[in-house]
Order: structure tokens, then C-alpha cells, then sequence
């Protein structure tokens, strides 16, 4: 389905019915299927299209990059750039260093998934065509939503019509 | 549990009361940031929160005037109330990162309707202990000599030195448990915005909110960031108050010089932690009405928690009077008898009635369910806090090993105005944030009453 098939969005009470529903359009071939839940759903997230999740890796790749640099923003200065004799003692006193390696490998960490959060989500995105959805400041509230790329309304509709939805509209995408 | 009798104490209260729906908690707290106007009480407490912070802008303003010589430190008591503050405060912080991260980890229900206030107070009490390292620095203007970057004088920092481990501790900490209060308040932003009446709210809470839509897409990526986030906290939080500690222990002082200190540390932490999210807690469900959200249950728990914060603490005490008997300094005996019996005992004697006796009260259900009562014994442990870091920074840096370098510390009107500025600091933000912001997470409430229906 390209980008320009309109989007026809239903309206649920239930996270259940939501759920049926978008089982009954998977299982009828409509993959381009999207949910708006007011809190994360488990039956929802089982519904959809399976997806792999890169964050994590993206965490531990900050985690790695930040303490490596953490690491040598340390070990250069201490012997080489700045060496400071402590009776004696070796200059690379690597135990000294891992405080502040693991802070730093954190910190990239954490401002790492946030990055990486913003990317997967695609936001900041203020505006979407899903909000001009009637009703749909309530998915923020009570009320679950779908949504599905589609030409043959009828059939659509026929196929929600068993899990009741309160409403169902259309935007252009 | 199987209990024998059926229990009726606050232990069995649920977290939410019955009845509630999804959208009766959506609009009880939405409505409390969208009031259009502030009530008064918030405004008499919020323009006393603001004289507070121009005292505060005042002693700073002096101090970058007159230098640090216009508060009480002097040698040998070169650390006085400014790394006091420091440290209390940064204990305070604490407290929201144990609830909103380990709590989080370990399916806590009852954290859910009070994490974000803690993590707010987490947030300005941060802020608040950020100030005083910085003006303790004499030049604080320098204080990005702290920074490892090649600059021409050819100087680096002294990465052996526990106190720039601590600088990496606390920029750490500070960035990522603001990166994760954001994160966490996203989905609540957004309900804000939806529900917002006026044009500019719907402007304000629609920027913050950043196209949130609640899509699966979006919760997916929302459920593995939180929870990354929260295991990444939970050993930031350790970190930084060891760190703290090692800040002690490295210093050859006696009364420091400890390898107690990390885990003492993080035990104090802990106690102030607690009893600042629930002196906060009560004042704020009484004032805003939310005895069907934070429920009985949580006091119970929040109390139970500072009665074993409470117990740690004073164990850290024992060992602490304990080890200069078994080891064989005679500097170190010294300043513990001092302590015990000598100049510093109405000090010493203060902060365990404070800090150990005075908890011991919760061990009583029925006080436990008292909110008047839980409010007086978190205030005196607060204090309690900020004489055990008295005791800790000052007392030991005023009998040094060597007796002729002995002296006091008095402080002056400028290291009180200092302390009465940030209190005035953390109150002001957090006045803010409970004007603005969801006070509440709605949609983890919301999740939470879900999971509850479903059990029943």
C-alpha cells in the first residue's frame, strides 16, 4: 500500500475488542495496521506485526563507546600528557580509573537510548493525520484506537463490525 | 502471605481505591496542572518559596564578592557547611531514584502513584546539592578545570582523587535522572495536551510532549528505554553516594578514614531518601485530595522503609563507634570519645535519637497509619540527616592528628542564609512542578488499575 491510501481509524472502549479486531485484519491480509492505547497493552503489542527492538543494542553500544573513551581520557594524561610519580607507584593505576570510566560509559549509555528512543519513535513529530481523528484526544484517556491503510472501506468495516467499534472515520493520510 | 487472623492495618489497603475507572483518575489529575487558576495556599507557599531563593541569589552574590572567607570554614575546618549541604542534599535526591528505578525493577505496585513527586524532589534536591560544590570552589568561574580537556597550560585533572570521581558521579547522575523524568512524563504530557482547554496550554504541553500519540510504536520503544533507564540507575544511585563516601575515606582525617564510608553512605541516603518522599507525600495528598490514590497502603510502606533505612544507619553507627576500640589510633579513639562524651555529644546523641531512636516508633502498626505523626518523624529525621553530616564533615576536621593545628568552626549568618536558599530553592521547584505537571503518572495508573481489574 503506498503512503497516499487514506487511513481508516476505529474507535474501542475495551483493549480487548482492540485487540480482536486487529487479529481479524491481520488475519485478513491488512498488515499496514497501527494501535493508540492510553497505556502500553500486552494483547495489543501481540497483535501487531512482530518487530525487533534495536534499542538495546544502541545502550550497550553507547555503554562500550563511553568507557573506552572513558578509559583513555584517563590512561593518556596519567602516563604520558601528565604524569604525576606517587612514590613510585605505577603511573597506569588502571583501579583508580574505573570510577570514572563506569560514569562516563552510563552517561553515554543513558543519552544514548535517549537518542535512540527519539529515533525509533520518529518523534519529535507534532503534528501526525492521525490526530485529525475525531475523538482521538481520548486515545490519551480511555478509549483504544486503530488504524489501517485501506481502500475497500466496506470490507474494512464489514470485517470490525463483530468487535463493535464505537466509531469508525477516515482521514487523509 | 498466609496470614493467620485476618489482618485490617494499613498493610492491606489496597493502592488504588475501588471504583476508580480509567478516565475518574485521568481527569482528577489532569485537572490539578490544568486549574486555570493557582489556589491560594500554593501561592502564599510558592512567593515564600521565592523570598527564600532571592536570599539564596543574595549570598551567592556576596560570596563571588567577598570570597568564601565570608562563611565560617577556615583552617582546619576547610569544609564546612557548603559540603554539609552538599551532602545532605544529594541524600535527599536519592530517594526518588530508589522508587521511580529499583522499585521499578522489582514490580513494586505501590511505587507507582508516588514516583513521580519523588522523582521530581529527586530532580531539585539534584539541583540544589549541584550549588554548593560549585561556590565552594573559591573561583567557581574555573570550576570547568574539573573537565579533562587539553587546554594550554598543559594541566590535567587527578583522576587518582576520589573528589573528581565525584564530579563524573554527579554530572551522571543529574543527566540521566533528567533524561529519565522526561522520558517518563512523555505519555503524560501528551494527555495534557488532549485535554488542555486553552489555546496556549495545548501550545505549552504540545511541545513538550513532542507528537506523542500512544501508538504501539511508540509504547514498544517507551517499555525497553524505561527499563534500560531504570537498570542503569539503580547501580548510578549506589555509585554516587559511595563516591560521596570515598570522598571521606580517602581524606587521612580521623573519624574519615574508613572503608565503612561507601555503603555508610549509601544507607544514609537511603533514610533521607524515604523521609523526604514522605514528608512530601503528606502534606501533598492532604492538599490536593488524593487519599484514593496514595493510599494508606503507601505510608505503610514508605514508613516501613525508613524504619529499615533507620536500622542500616544505625549499624553503620555501631561499627563506626566500634572500629577506632578493636583498631589501636589513638587520634581515631579520640575523636569518637569526643563523640561519645566530650564536646560533640549533644551532636552525636542528637543525630542517633533522631536518626535511630525516634524510627524505632514505626515498628507499630497503628503509628505507622498516623500521617501527623509519619510528617513529625521525617522532618526530625531530616534534621537528624543534617546533623549526622555536620558530625561527620566538621566535628572530624576540628581535631586533626596534629593538636596544635586543633580549632573550631562557627558558621556565620552567610552559611545560614546559604542553606534557608536552596530549602527556599527545592520548595520553589517543586511548587512549580505541582502547578504544571502531572503530579501522578496517569498512564502507569492507569495500567495499574487495568492489571487489578483483570485480577478480579
Amino acid at each position: 500500500m503506498s503512503a497516499a491510501t487514506p487511513l481508516m481509524v476505529a474507535e474501542f472502549d475495551r483493549a480487548e475488542k482492540l485487540a480482536d479486531a486487529l487479529h481479524r485484519l491481520r488475519a485478513a491480509g491488512y498488515d499496514s495496521v497501527d494501535a493508540y492505547t492510553p497505556y502500553p497493552v500486552e494483547a495489543v503489542e501481540a497483535a501487531l506485526p512482530p518487530r525487533r527492538t534495536v534499542l538495546p543494542p544502541i545502550v550497550l553500544a553507547g555503554a562500550a563507546i563511553g568507557a573506552l573513551a572513558g578509559w583513555f581520557v584517563q590512561y593518556i594524561p596519567a602516563t604520558t600528557l601528565y604524569p604525576i610519580d606517587v612514590g613510585g607507584r605505577p603511573l597506569n593505576s588502571w583501579p583508580a580509573f574505573v570510577p570514572i570510566a563506569f560514569e562516563i560509559a552510563a552517561l553515554c549509555a543513558v543519552v544514548a537510548g535517549f537518542i535512540g528512543f527519539f529515533v525509533v519513535t520518529r518523534l519529535p513529530r507534532l503534528y501526525d493525520p492521525v490526530f485529525e481523528v475525531p475523538g482521538f484526544d481520548r486515545a490519551s484517556r480511555d478509549r483504544f484506537f486503530l488504524s489501517v491503510r485501506a481502500t475497500d472501506h466496506t470490507k474494512v468495516a464489514a470485517l470490525l463490525d463483530p468487535c463493535r467499534p464505537l466509531r469508525l472515520s477516515e482521514v487523509a493520510p | 502471605m498466609a496470614d493467620p487472623a485476618p489482618r485490617t492495618d494499613s498493610a492491606t489497603v489496597p493502592v488504588v481505591k475501588p471504583g476508580e475507572t480509567l478516565a475518574s483518575i485521568t481527569d482528577q489529575i489532569s485537572a490539578l496542572a490544568l486549574a486555570p487558576r493557582a489556589a491560594w495556599p500554593w501561592r502564599i507557599g510558592f512567593a515564600l518559596s521565592l523570598a527564600l531563593v532571592a536570599v539564596l541569589v543574595g549570598a551567592v552574590l556576596w560570596l563571588f564578592v567577598g570570597g568564601i572567607g565570608i562563611w565560617g570554614v577556615d583552617i582546619p575546618v576547610a569544609w564546612g557547611f557548603a559540603i554539609v549541604n552538599y551532602v545532605w542534599w544529594i541524600a535527599i535526591a536519592s530517594g526518588g531514584t530508589l522508587i521511580s528505578a529499583i522499585f521499578y525493577l522489582l514490580g513494586a505496585e505501590w511505587r507507582t502513584a508516588i514516583t513521580r513527586i519523588a522523582e521530581s524532589m529527586m530532580l531539585f534536591a539534584a539541583a540544589c546539592a549541584g550549588i554548593f560544590p560549585i561556590l565552594h570552589l573559591g573561583r567557581p568561574w574555573l570550576f570547568y578545570w574539573l573537565v579533562p580537556y587539553p587546554d594550554t597550560m598543559g594541566v590535567w585533572p587527578q583522576y587518582r582523587s576520589p573528589l573528581l570521581w565525584d564530579f563524573f558521579a554527579i554530572l551522571t547522575y543529574v543527566v540521566a535522572s533528567i533524561l529519565f523524568w522526561y522520558l517518563g512524563l512523555l505519555p503524560d504530557l501528551a494527555t495534557l495536551r488532549d485535554r488542555a482547554s486553552t489555546r496556549g496550554r495545548r501550545i505549552f504541553y504540545g511541545l513538550l510532549a513532542l507528537g506523542w500519540r500512544g501508538s504501539a510504536r511508540h509504547w514498544r520503544a517507551y517499555q525497553t528505554t524505561y527499563l534500560l533507564f531504570a537498570a542503569l540507575m539503580t547501580p548510578l544511585v549506589v555509585s554516587v553516594h559511595s563516591i560521596v563516601g570515598l570522598d571521606f575515606a580517602g581524606g587521612l582525617t580521623p573519624g574519615w578514614h574508613s572503608t565503612q564510608f561507601p555503603p555508610f553512605f549509601v544507607f544514609g541516603a537511603m533514610l533521607s531518601g524515604f523521609a523526604m518522599v514522605l514528608a512530601l507525600i503528606i502534606p501533598i495528598r492532604h492538599a490536593y485530595g488524593l487519599h484514593n490514590l496514595i493510599t494508606a497502603r503507601h505510608l505503610d510502606v514508605l514508613a516501613k522503609l525508613l524504619l529499615t533505612s533507620s536500622l542500616t544507619i544505625g549499624y553503620a553507627y555501631v561499627m563506626e563507634t566500634f572500629m577506632p576500640f578493636y583498631g589501636d589510633d589513638p587520634f581515631e579513639r579520640a575523636t569518637i570519645m569526643e563523640r561519645l562524651v566530650g564536646v560533640h555529644a549533644t551532636l552525636f546523641w542528637s543525630t542517633v535519637a533522631l536518626n535511630v531512636v525516634l524510627p524505632q516508633l514505626l515498628w507499630w502498626p497503628r503509628l505507622r497509619a498516623q500521617p501527623i505523626l509519619l510528617f513529625g518523624i521525617c522532618l526530625a529525621v531530616i534534621v537528624g540527616m543534617w546533623l549526622e553530616r555536620n558530625l561527620i564533615v566538621i566535628t572530624s576536621l576540628t581535631r586533626d592528628f596534629l593538636p596544635s593545628s586543633w580549632g573550631p568552626f562557627h558558621p556565620t549568618i552567610w552559611d545560614w542564609a546559604t542553606l534557608l536558599g536552596t530549602v527556599g530553592l527545592f520548595l520553589a521547584g517543586m511548587f512549580l512542578f505541582l502547578r504544571l505537571l502531572p503530579m501522578v503518572s496517569m498512564f502507569e495508573m492507569r495500567e495499574l488499575l487495568r492489571r487489578h481489574e483483570r485480577q478480579t
